[in-house]
């Protein structure tokens, strides 16, 4: 098996008494996407921070590409990408003089420089855009371009950061497309997001809620863990045209733990021994239901702020 | 750290910067023309030399002698008679609503108190709102009283016990433009170093880009020396822009050695790209920057030699003068283009600009490198 691209164990980092992450293990093989949810401020991007070396651990050790890194913080930088919340590029600059900025910045050779930009140009089909202004380009093309340069010093791993946020979903899907030809060579990639259909179609998933990274597996692996079924439960889902109005019912019945709309049908968590009629649920088509993504990390949150 | 300084990422830095100069006009516009703009301001609008002074004349006595006295006064060209009046009311209204800055009055008795001897009186009312022109006028009035009162006493072959002769050295005709250009080109290189280096970081911080600079290999130092090189350039640009306009428009003669003046300039630039850079690290946005930089400008502009002489300050302000980069600068300046100054007599100049310029340089780096990690 190749080695690890990283290997978090017990990350803690602190700003003064503020603890922004705390006691985190998480891995990422090679060529895996790995995606990373939880509330804005719970600590995902200061997470990804830490990784990268850009702030110290405050305890445990992460080795990122086989470097550690609070002492090798530089080596592990040169080889990761990242690309930021907002868009991080220089506005006045066109497409082709912020790639050739950052290939600089990389220390790639005049050569090497326009090999790696044409063979990511083909990739991103970036080509008519090389001469427009980075600031005059549509959302989805500046992520594009905040990939690319992000890609040019050939990084094994890239960090990205709400890569889709505030984009349109035909350019969110072609930059997943992406993601996953990135993926196919080898590159690993960590992913930040709040959409829950990304989650699903990351490989491994790490949730983290108010510092603390509460879940790490396969979005299967998540959805089957004790606590977001307690025992003596069980997940429904139910389909009715008034879902709205049902809802309302359906939160003052004792025996049904949540209930959550989903389009046109309502995921609940009930008591396994109770009837439909105990329930209230005579009159509607009632199936059994895994829970979602969503169902898992509002359970898992909820059990969180209780403990607290 | 594997690798040491690289020239690669510090001159992609360097053209990035380079690129944002020359696509923000508002920037180059600030940059290069308002310089020049204030350069034909001060060149032509002020003149410090006092002439002139609009005087209202209250003329009682109406003798040959009085009106000798009275062409004497304008013969100087200190004074320019506005106004004969009448009255007493008369001159103090002429004074008070500012149509003359200086009154003379001329007693009815004048004539007769010469003739008699005894001493005779003339009034001279200054205006002293403006401390110059009353200055002038005092002295110049002074010694009119006094140069008349020796004829008096003294016979036309008498030679007078001690003749003073002054002679103005470097500057013999005392022209204005002398003084201040020489000045100006340090304040505005000055300005221009400080204003686009606050801006530098800062910039990045409010667009969000140094957090994604932070994120690849560049260092600190690469990143400051790869802001700053464009600007330096731009400086050194504009105080030669400033340089030849002087001697091409202004026919402000150089005595010295441009390139004396270059070595004192470079050190200088650098202490307050320095000082704005370390701005940008306290900041975090444009205005905030630009507020800061002001407020260390004004103190280094008034108290630099630059408007006032450094002379007349008083003790502890000539001290707190010394501190800054300007004042020196100031002086060298005006040494090399007036004095005909070379290193020998700027040495000390030299090795404190020097010093100022790397201390400020490295302090700046040091700051900026820490608050990166």
């Amino acid at each position: 098996m190749p080695p690890l691209t990283i290997d978090a164990r017990g990350v803690t980092v602190r700003f003064g008494k503020f603890t922004a992450v705390n006691n985190a293990s998480l891995t990422v093989a090679p060529g895996e996407v790995f995606g990373l949810l939880g509330p804005n401020g719970s600590g995902k991007t200061t997470l990804i921070r830490g990784l990268c070396g850009l702030v110290p651990l405050a305890g445990g050790t992460a080795t990122v590409l086989g470097h550690d890194v609070n002492t090798e913080s530089e080596r592990v930088r040169a080889q990761i990408g990242y690309m930021s919340q907002k868009f991080s590029l220089y506005e006045d600059l066109t497409t082709r003089e912020n790639m050739d900025f950052y290939a600089g910045i990389y220390g790639l050779t005049a050569k090497q420089a326009m090999d790696r930009e044409d063979e990511l140009i083909a990739l991103t089909g970036m080509g008519p855009y090389m001469d427009q202004y980075a600031g005059r380009l549509s959302g989805g093309w500046k992520q594009r371009l905040a990939l690319l340069c992000a890609l040019l010093h050939r990084p094994r791993l890239i960090f990205l950061d709400e890569p889709t946020a505030g984009i349109d979903p035909v350019a969110r899907r072609d930059l997943w497309n992406l993601l996953f030809r990135l993926s196919a060579e080898g590159i690993s990639l960590v992913v930040t997001t709040h959409y829950m259909d990304e989650a699903e179609r990351c490989a491994r998933v790490g949730y983290i809620y108010m510092a603390n990274l509460l879940a790490v597996g396969t979005p299967r692996e998540l959805k089957e863990m004790p606590g977001v079924t307690p025992p003596g439960t069980r997940w429904l889902e139910i389909y009715d045209l008034n879902t709205a109005g049902l809802l309302e019912k359906l939160r003052k019945i004792p025996a049904i733990q949540q209930a959550t709309i989903f389009g046109q049908s309502i995921h609940a968590l009930v008591e396994k021994d109770r009837s439909l009629a105990e329930l209230g649920l005579e009159n509607v088509k009632v199936v059994d239901a895994e829970p979602s993504l969503e169902d898992v990390f509002v359970t898992i949150s909820r059990a969180q702020a209780a403990k607290i | 750290m594997n690798n040491g300084f690289s020239f690669q990422r510090t001159y992609a830095v360097a053209r990035k910067e380079f690129l944002h100069i020359i696509r923000d006009p508002a920037t180059l516009f600030f940059a290069i023309f308002i310089p020049v703009i204030e350069l034909f301001m001060l060149g032509y609008a002020i003149n410090t030399n006092v002439r002139f002074i609009s005087t209202v004349v209250l003329n009682q006595c109406q003798t040959e002698e009085s009106k000798r006295m009275i062409r004497m006064f304008e013969n100087s060209q200190d004074f320019r008679v506005v106004k004969y009046v009448f009255s007493e009311e008369e001159m103090n209204w002429m004074i008070r609503s500012g149509k003359a800055k200086v009154g003379i009055k001329i007693p009815e008795d004048f004539s007769r108190q010469i003739e008699a001897k005894r001493s005779a009186q003339i009034l001279i009312l200054v205006d002293g709102s403006e401390s110059s022109v009353a200055g002038e006028a005092l002295h110049v009035s002074n010694a009119l009283a006094l140069q008349e009162s020796l004829k008096q006493f003294l016979n036309d072959n008498t030679q007078f016990a001690v003749d003073a002769r002054p002679r103005i050295l470097f500057n013999p005709d005392t022209r204005s433009a002398n003084f201040f250009i020489p000045g100006l080109m340090v304040v505005m290189c000055q300005m221009m170093a400080i204003m686009l280096s606050a801006n530098a970081i800062v910039r990045e911080k409010e667009k969000g880009t140094l957090e994604q600079l932070f994120m690849t290999p560049v260092k600190a130092g690469e990143l400051i020396l790869g802001k700053l090189i464009p600007y330096l350039v731009l400086t050194i640009i504009e105080f030669t822009t400033i340089l030849f306009l002087m001697w091409s428009v202004f026919q402000v003669p150089i005595h010295g050695y441009v390139m004396t003046l270059m070595m004192l300039t470079l050190p200088f630039t650098f202490s307050f790209l320095g000082m704005g850079l370390y701005i940008s690290t306290q900041v975090n946005t444009r205005e905030a920057a630009g507020q800061m930089a002001m407020g260390t400008m004004m103190p280094s502009i008034f108290l630099s030699g630059y408007v006032f002489p450094l002379d007349s300050m008083p003790v502890f302000f000539w001290y707190v003068a010394q501190v800054f980069p300007t004042t020196w600068l100031i002086d060298a300046a005006r040494g090399v283009i007036l004095r005909g100054a070379g290193f020998s007599e700027l040495w000390l100049h030299s090795v404190i600009l020097w010093t100022m310029g790397i201390v400020s340089f490295f302090l700046a780096a040091m700051k900026f490198r820490k608050r990166l990690s």
